[in-house]
């Protein structure tokens, strides 16, 4: 193995995203600050002051009202804040709603829940299948909410998937809902500063974002919550954020998820294009040092413009990972697991890949540091690793054999 | 890196030693959730954790192998299958054989890596004519040439064991002096895929019950018993029998016959054996070569931290005779028999039969 050379290709954004330099001067100007923004003196008011001003440029980027802004501790807070408070309000008002409607590619923020509602809360969820580019079955969850309408709590869609990027139809998903006034929730922790983004337009009930995937700090998120809407809270205590969610508002976080929203739904116009350009590249010069990796999820605007996400035949992804780590190209194998065990994708096999080939796969995901040098190291190092991965997956195979 | 100090300690003195290391954490378990009480194993989260700060504090990358199912099939399998078939196996010799020195090292190979280098206690030392050979640790309380005996020499070839000089306690306080918080962790002890240490009760779940007779050597019934795998030749304790022996003196296992459920028990002194026949012999170097016929003098070690016995082996093909110049007590079929000349490694075979010195 040799050591690192030249500087480092950060290529896993969809992880998590380097911060911008405003976000940290913004952040280190309230750390520095006293004052509970509960509080009544000038110092209280002064901290509910960042908090609220966060919360309007928060919702002047992703097109809400500031009141529809619930700040939490990050993506996962937010989806099960709206899984499990959805059907519990929509349940406790009519206990005949135990259905919840999602799909199989979602992110285990959403799907944990789903399976604990289910084995613990007596819900009944439903799974909608995905097609070979990991895209909803509008039709199956349309004949899934005709089936019995009155019985549906919640329906989950994410904005764009987080290992393979595919968009998804989410306009159509809340066309559907509408017919039977469902509420839709939606994870846009990777559509946020990809993709154009507008919460009133979008006719969504809740929606979650989350800091560290679009430059801001981790350990800030929010939940997006339509004026109207009621939940059942996860947090109960001082009665924060409309009821919601408690817990002492953190300005300094609040600061730095504003500061970062900003920039990236500023920037966004610019970037994206860019972004998807680099992506292309990327995907077809891989190809052509590996002509039979596969491309995973559609081809050109129908996926995030930072993601690219390739199976390679043979290898295990592991291994391409650490070759690949080992130059300081940083990448991933797909979603990331507690105890590092790589485990076969859910998204890609819900998708129809085989498991092997699910196995050997890379994310590549771009974000707003990115540049041509980064997709040039990858291309540079990408046949090698390939070729020694592949010798260790076939040795493998044959002592199995012996 | 098991997550233990004896390979966090071998791991830093690699690196030390100028070596491009990598830490690799081997994750065996199916269920890596089960946190085991008690005795620590080698595939539990914490442990994962542990190997993973050790990496961090040495400044080597750190990865984790998934391993689950080939550990599954080359070592839970044949565990499974030599318990079912009356043997006792030592799964540690078949971890070494066939993953730490096989399946991590053919991987490591094809990645561009030279060699594995592991926490074991046991010395290498390459010839002039290009030959590694394995030779006992330093530490006689912590060799572990015993486990290593099945390597052939592709495999010394590419392995490096960085304690095989030192003291157990010395690695310790070398673990503290490099700030490794593993330096006091107690040392596993148990089979590391049986979380609680109940070998019997895990292998009656997979088994099945099994019962059968507990006879004495004329073939009386003393007992009975839910299984021949929870017996051991030359185990004392457990045998759960009403009648003492005539004698009054305690009885010990002579002899499992898994078709029948048969387990055959008798005085301490029928244990003894003067012969053993073992097979699907390893070896280190080369067949051992002065003539067949004539037999090698050599030692022999016929369990994990046993005695070494004075004996001479015959080979002939896929078998190897041992006679033994001292009787041996409580020799476990399906343990691995350790060929020494010195504190050289000669090879390992496994044991298949043994002859009783005092014929039943």
């Amino acid at each position: 193995m040799t050591p690192p050379s030249g500087p480092l290709a950060y290529l896993d954004h969809a992880a998590t995203t380097p911060v911008y330099p405003e976000v940290i001067e913004a952040m280190a100007a309230q750390l520095a600050a006293v004052g509970n923004a509960s509080a009544l003196h000038g110092s209280g008011r002064a901290a509910r002051r960042v908090v609220e001003e966060s919360r309007e440029m928060i919702a002047a980027a992703v097109g809400s009202r500031p009141s529809e802004v619930v700040f939490t501790s990050g993506g996962t807070e937010a989806d099960n804040l709206a899984v499990k408070g959805f059907l519990w309000a929509r349940r406790k008002s009519d206990p005949r709603r135990t259905r919840i409607l999602s799909t199989s590619i979602e992110h285990h923020a959403v799907l944990d829940p789903l399976r604990w509602l289910q084995t613990d809360e007596g819900s009944e969820v439903e799974l909608m299948p995905v097609d070979s580019a990991g895209r909803l079955d509008v039709d199956a969850l349309r004949a899934s909410v005709e089936r019995d309408p009155g019985s549906v709590a919640l329906i989950s869609v994410m904005w764009a998937n987080n290992e393979v990027g595919t968009i998804q139809p989410v306009d159509e998903v809340v066309a559907i809902a509408a017919r039977h006034a469902i509420p839709v929730h939606s994870d846009a922790v990777q559509g946020l500063g990809q993709l154009p983004l507008d919460f009133a337009a979008s006719g969504l009930d809740a929606m979650t974002i989350a800091g560290h995937k679009i430059g801001g700090p981790v350990g800030v998120g929010a939940l997006l919550l339509r004026r109207e809407a009621t939940l059942v809270p996860l947090l109960h205590g001082g009665g924060q954020e409309r009821d919601v969610r408690s817990g002492t508002m953190n300005a300094p976080a609040s600061a730095g998820l504003a500061v970062a929203a900003e920039l990236a739904v500023k920037g966004q116009p610019e970037r994206a294009p860019a972004l998807a350009a680099l992506r292309d590249e990327l995907i077809a010069r891989v190809l052509e040092a590996v002509p039979d990796a596969q491309l995973n999820g559609p081809p050109g605007d129908a996926r995030l413009p930072g993601n690219a996400h390739l199976s390679f035949p043979g290898c295990e992804g592991d291994s391409l990972l650490m070759l690949l780590d080992a130059q300081g190209i940083e990448c991933s194998t797909g979603s990331a697991c507690s105890a590092g065990v790589p485990q076969a994708s859910h998204v890609l096999l819900a998708m129809g890949r085989a498991e092997a080939i699910a196995r050997g796969s890379l994310r590549f995901s771009l974000g707003h540091t990115s540049t041509r040098a980064d997709v040039e190291r990858v291309v540079e190092a990408i046949g090698p690793a390939v070729q020694r991965a592949r010798a260790a997956g076939v040795t493998a195979m044959a002592g199995e054999r012996a | 890196m098991s997550g233990g100090v004896d390979s966090a300690v071998a791991a830093a003195r690699a690196a030390e030693a100028g070596h491009d290391v990598t830490g690799v954490h081997l994750a065996l378990s199916r269920n890596p959730q089960s946190y085991r009480s008690g005795a620590r194993g080698c595939c539990t989260i914490e442990d994962a954790n542990d190997a993973r700060r050790a990496a961090d504090v040495i400044g080597i990358p750190f990865y984790v192998w998934d391993l689950s199912d080939r550990f599954h099939e080359a070592v839970v399998e044949d565990f499974m299958t030599e318990y079912a078939a009356g043997r006792t196996p030592n799964p540690c010799v078949r971890c070494n054989e066939r993953i730490k020195f096989e399946a991590v090292l053919e991987r490591g190979l094809a990645l561009g890596f030279d060699a594995v280098a592991t926490g074991h206690y046991a010395r290498l030392e390459t010839g002039s004519d290009g030959l590694v050979r394995l030779h006992r640790a330093v530490d006689p309380a912590k060799d572990q040439s015993y486990v290593l005996g099945v390597l052939t020499q592709h495999q010394l070839a590419h392995s490096l064991f960085p304690l095989g000089d030192t003291a157990k306690d010395d690695v310790r306080r070398e673990a503290e002096r490099r700030g490794l918080a593993v330096a006091a962790k107690p040392d596993s002890h148990d089979i590391c895929f049986i979380a609680d240490g109940d070998t019997a009760g895990w292998l009656r779940d997979r088994l099945g019950d099994g019962s059968g007779d507990i006879v004495d050597r004329s073939g009386e019934v003393l007992g009975s018993h839910r299984g021949t795998y929870g017996f051991t030749v030359g185990q004392r304790r457990g045998l759960r029998l009403d009648r003492p022996a005539p004698d009054g003196r305690p009885r010990y296992v002579l002899d499992i016959e898994p078709v029948s459920g048969t387990v055959t028990v008798g005085p301490r002194e029928s244990l003894r054996v003067d012969a053993i026949e073992a097979t699907s012999p390893r070896w280190c170097t080369a067949v051992p070569s002065p003539g067949a016929d004539a037999g090698l003098r050599c030692g022999v070690q016929l369990r994990a931290h046993g005695e070494e016995y004075p004996g001479i082996a015959t080979v002939a093909g896929d078998r190897v005779g041992i006679e033994l110049l001292e009787p041996a007590s409580g020799i476990a079929p399906g343990q691995a028999a350790v060929l020494y000349a010195g504190t050289q490694v000669l090879g390992s075979a496994t044991i298949a039969s043994t002859r009783a010195l005092i014929p039943s």
